[in-house]
């Protein structure tokens, strides 16, 4: 080999190359979740076909003692198990990488790299002598190769039998056959392969552990126990990836969680729309109602809920969409995450509209914000976003221990009861009583003479009734302007992340390019280039936003989408000047890659003609 | 001129109900609609069921979508809150309004350009659903606020007032309704109080979809010489299977039948619904049937009116659900936030 082999510890890439459907992804799974065991941070990706059975998918595992929980970009190890992808799998190994395969069969020599290293075993024939039926063969020939790659990368093999011994808890019947097929695979590549490989895991014990009392959960769970903390009772929703195990977590959650014990009956209710219209619609009757009320779903379901978005916006009823965003536009890449809703939901439906946005970064602000998201809906009495995506929502993250506060209490808003009411309290629908834009409202079957009101979608006065005449028409637009800038004051606040020495560039980001931010700052501070990072948590925008761009002489704003929708929002609502931010752009369906935004910005600074502040010649 | 107001002054001797409100306590706005609009011989009517009914106007939610029939929930029950929505979509506003508290009472008010052509999904599933409301469509075959254009309830030949003739298949709701598991289905005519008033009250008591397709005519733009949906086609075309009498509560029912031509069925609130059978071979009971007897008439161009079919075990939404009995709208942290505890055995259970 003219190449080195990669050596390194606790500090490397796997890619598992498979074929939908056939099972892999239990495999991959634990896998992962063994190098978490042993203390170890691993943040595993699965980028994966429109498609049930037969396409190629991908299991991506990045292990990170640093704890860099975002995609870095490249591969060490490529475990290559799909022929259909051969070539591009074994192209996209690092020179010095590994590529781990089935030579059963031999390959012709073209169909490899002299710059990598490569580590055959036969699976197949393993398999083929173990197993008769065809189902075990496909089913542990994944375990098998697990208990090789447990050889290869030194992760112990008792810490997988564990795991085996957990997912099987009660079925004994498939605890044993399955510890046999890691032990097939761990045994065959002590005895014919040099173990390990120059990349492996290193346990950290005690004060080393880096996982600590963190959790392993998929955002669209986190986001969905947050809904059931937060108080939601009414969920109504429309099949459509990346967003479905959203709403099928929280079934999931209610029936553990929401069901009455004496009766024995339910106190949520979950109802599988004809489409996206009818989910938004149910959600909205409820809101109006006053339970808490929300639906799940991703781009084309909010092209579809445009016109119920804008008639909450103006009717002024609480409402919570939780976009669990896809590669638009059109049907895009169903499976591949973009961050390409921004300026369709700060904008939704016809006519001036304005909504709130928050932007989680990973599935701990899932949780947070999604019950945060039900209180502000009923504050504000308006659609809320909760803006997460397929990288957040369909992975399983390592991530801080969900919180709750017991002595936390749901605020309703302002809602006028019938004593209210008796005592004198004058009463008007869209009357801005307090100066916050945000009126009063009544739940129906209040009260049987006062309070009751019509609510409708068209122009009406500061008492609800129907009124062409423009004051009243000025006064409610007006009104909902001055209720946008409340929400300033109720949203989350953006978080700085500083640059330990001065910078006078600074850097936007949200939601999940958070991870591979942190990673990519890192590794431009050590290249000299300091950058001062801000992570916009929501829209409306803060005045501390404008204030960041404003102390800095230029913003690169990092997202994933083609258009540089939250740079146009900036520059649109908040009045920053263009020429002040610099985009840095990746919408290619697969997650920001830390390596991506360490290039662009390098470039841009070697552009601008900068020289760095501090020399070094490290490479990121 | 809906913001004008009605005088709040009543003649004193104005009868009241046994919750203590007179009939106009159950009226709203000054009604919008062109003079002699079928709509508001429904809003009448609806009126004089709920005051009849002795039901508190507040515990009633109006919900509609977009149109002229949609108007008119603000011409009635002026003290109950309304839902004007959007364009065919009432019907999932109504679904979750009704999931967020199962103890008012949910009237639906849709026109055909809202039931049959835009929202015509929603209307199909609300039925399937079972949700627990009183669905009510004022059917005119026509769109009255764009000026006249065929609806999909228009039949196939019917006259347009500008001489067009309709030549597609119309929509029919009764029979969507049917198929769709509505468990009270009923068509009326707008025209016909004696037969209106009693469907509605009856529809009212039901447990679970119940719905009401009533003939309403458009006086501005369908009730020519040449429209099936005009006062005088609907008159002479009428077939009317059944008469009922409702009695709430199970009251003494003191009207003499002469055996055989009665049909009674309780519903889940202990009331009873009498049908006085007008066509002997009618059973509303039969769903199947019902829809073949509507079908062949129809094809004859008659209209047949009456209670066309009543399910007497039928469930809500809400059963189906199995959710308590508690509004969701009044349930708090108590009894809905799983507390810090149970979140510590989540977390644990995710390491």
């Amino acid at each position: 080999m003219a190449t080195k082999a990669i050596q390194s510890v606790n500090a490397f890439v796997v890619k598992f190359a498979n074929v939908n459907g056939s099972g892999s992804a239990s495999a991959n799974e634990l896998f992962a979740k063994a190098i978490l065991r042993m203390g170890v941070p691993v943040s595993p990706r699965n980028i994966f076909p429109s498609n049930i059975q037969g396409l190629p998918t991908w299991y991506e595992v990045r292990v990170s003692e640093s704890g860099w929980l975002g995609r870095r970009g490249g591969v060490d190890l490529m475990v290559a198990m799909n022929p259909q992808t051969w070539d591009q799998d074994v192209k996209e190994v690092d020179p010095g990488g590994y590529l781990f395969y089935d030579n059963t069969k031999a390959l012709p020599k073209a169909k490899f790299r002299e710059d990598i290293n490569v580590v055959g075993l036969p699976l197949t024939e393993i398999v083929n002598q173990a197993y008769t039926d065809a189902r075990q063969r496909q089913l542990f020939k994944n375990i098998i190769y697990v208990g090789a790659l447990s050889a290869l990368l030194d992760v112990d093999p008792l810490v997988i039998a564990e795991l085996i011994g957990e997912q099987y808890k009660g079925k004994e019947a498939l605890l044993k056959p399955n510890l046999n097929a890691l032990q097939l695979g761990r045994t065959y590549a002590l005895e014919h392969l040099k173990c390990p490989l120059g990349i492996r895991v290193r346990p950290l014990k005690g004060e080393a552990n880096r996982v600590g009392d963190k959790i392993f959960i998929e955002g669209n769970a986190a986001a969905a126990l947050g809904c059931v903390y937060g108080g939601a009772t009414v969920c109504a929703w429309y099949p459509i990836t990346p967003s479905s195990s959203l709403a099928e977590a929280f079934q999931k959650y209610c029936s553990k969680l929401r069901m009455d014990k004496e009766t024995g009956r339910n106190k949520f209710a979950i109802i599988q729309g004809e489409d996206e219209l009818a989910s938004v619609g149910i959600a909205v009757g409820a809101g109006w109602n006053g339970a808490r009320a929300f639906t799940a779903t991703s781009g084309p379901g909010i092209s579809l809920m445009q016109e119920f978005i804008g008639l909450a916006y103006f009717a002024e009823i609480p409402l919570v969409i939780i976009d669990v965003q896809r590669g638009g536009p059109s049907t895009g890449m169903p499976t591949r995450t973009q961050q390409s809703d921004v300026i369709k939901c700060a904008y939704a439906s016809h006519g001036d509209t304005k909504h709130v946005l928050l932007f989680p970064e990973d599935p701990y602000e899932c949780f947070e914000m999604a019950a945060q998201c039900l209180d502000l809906a009923e504050r504000l009495q308006t659609p809320v976003f909760l803006m997460t995506d397929l990288d957040i929502g369909m992975n399983q993250r390592l991530t801080k221990p969900l919180v709750w506060d017991d002595s936390r209490r749901y605020d309703r808003g302002k809602v006028m009861t019938a004593e209210m009411l008796d005592a004198g309290k004058e009463f008007g629908r869209y009357l801005d009583v307090d100066g916050d834009g945000i009126p009063f409202r009544t739940y129906p079957g209040t009260h049987p003479s006062k309070g009751g009101y019509f609510t409708r979608g068209t122009s009406k006065n500061a008492y609800a009734a129907y009124s062409e005449a423009g004051p009243d028409y000025k006064y409610n637009m007006q009104r909902l302007l001055k209720k946008f800038e409340t929400a300033k004051t109720l949203v989350p606040k953006p978080v700085l992340n500083a640059s330990k020495e001065p910078a006078r560039f600074g850097a936007i980001y949200y939601g999940s390019t958070s991870p591979a931010m942190a990673e990519a700052l890192d590794a431009l501070a050590r290249q000299g280039i300091y950058v001062n990072a801000l992570r916009i948590r929501s829209f409306p925008f803060q005045d501390e936003i404008f204030d960041f761009v404003a102390s800095h002489s230029k913003v690169f704003v990092v997202e994933q989408n083609r258009d540089a929708q939250l740079k146009t929002l900036l520059v649109n609502d908040a009045g920053i000047n263009p020429a002040s931010l610099i985009s840095v752009l990746h919408y290619d369906g697969t997650p920001i890659t830390a390596r991506y935004i360490t290039e662009e910005i390098t470039q841009v600074v070697a552009a601008l003609n900068v020289r760095p502040l501090v020399k070094k010649d490290k490479a990121a | 001129m809906t913001y004008l107001a009605k005088p709040k002054l009543h003649h004193p001797t104005l009868p009241k109900n046994k919750v203590g409100f007179t009939r106009r306590d159950y009226e709203g706005k000054v009604s919008t609609l062109c003079a002699g609009c079928g709509h508001d011989s429904i809003s009448a009517a609806l009126i004089q069921a709920f005051w009849e009914l002795d039901i508190l106007p507040h515990r009633v939610a109006k919900l509609s979508g977009i149109g002229c029939s949609s108007k008119t929930p603000d011409y009635f029950l002026g003290n109950s809150h309304g839902f004007n929505t959007v364009h065919g979509r009432m019907p999932s506003v109504l679904t979750g309004a009704n999931l967020a508290n199962r103890d008012l009472i949910y009237l639906g008010v849709s026109g055909d350009g809202d039931s049959a052509s835009i929202g015509l999904g929603q209307f199909a599933h609300v039925m399937r659903r079972g949700v627990n409301m009183t669905y009510i469509l004022e059917n005119n075959g026509v769109y009255g606020l764009t000026k006249g254009q065929f609806s999909a309830t228009a039949d196939k030949g019917s006259k347009a007032k500008r001489g067009q003739v309709n030549a597609e298949e119309p929509v029919d709701t009764v029979s969507l309704a049917l198929i769709m598991g509505a468990t009270f289905v009923a068509r009326s005519f707008s025209g016909d109080k004696q037969q209106l008033i009693p469907l509605v009250k009856a529809a009212i008591a039901h447990t679970g979809a119940a719905f009401i397709d009533v003939i309403s005519p458009c006086v501005a733009f369908n009730n020519h010489p040449g429209s099936t949906k005009s006062y005088d086609y609907v008159r002479e075309h009428n077939e009317a299977v059944n008469r009922l009498d409702f009695w709430p509560n199970r009251e003494a029912i003191n009207v003499e039948y002469n055996e055989g031509d009665i049909i009674s069925v309780p519903q889940h609130d202990g009331s009873v619904i009498n049908l006085r059978k007008t066509h002997p071979d009618y059973d509303p009971t039969d769903r199947v049937k019902a829809l073949e007897y509507v079908a062949h008439h129809a094809a004859k161009g008659e209209v047949v009116t009456g209670l066309l079919y009543l399910s007497a075990d039928s469930e809500d939404l809400h059963a189906h659900l199995n959710t308590v009995e508690m509004p969701f709208n009044k349930l708090s942290e108590k009894e809905l936030c799983p507390g810090a505890g149970v979140l510590e055995k989540i977390n644990a259970a995710l390491r």
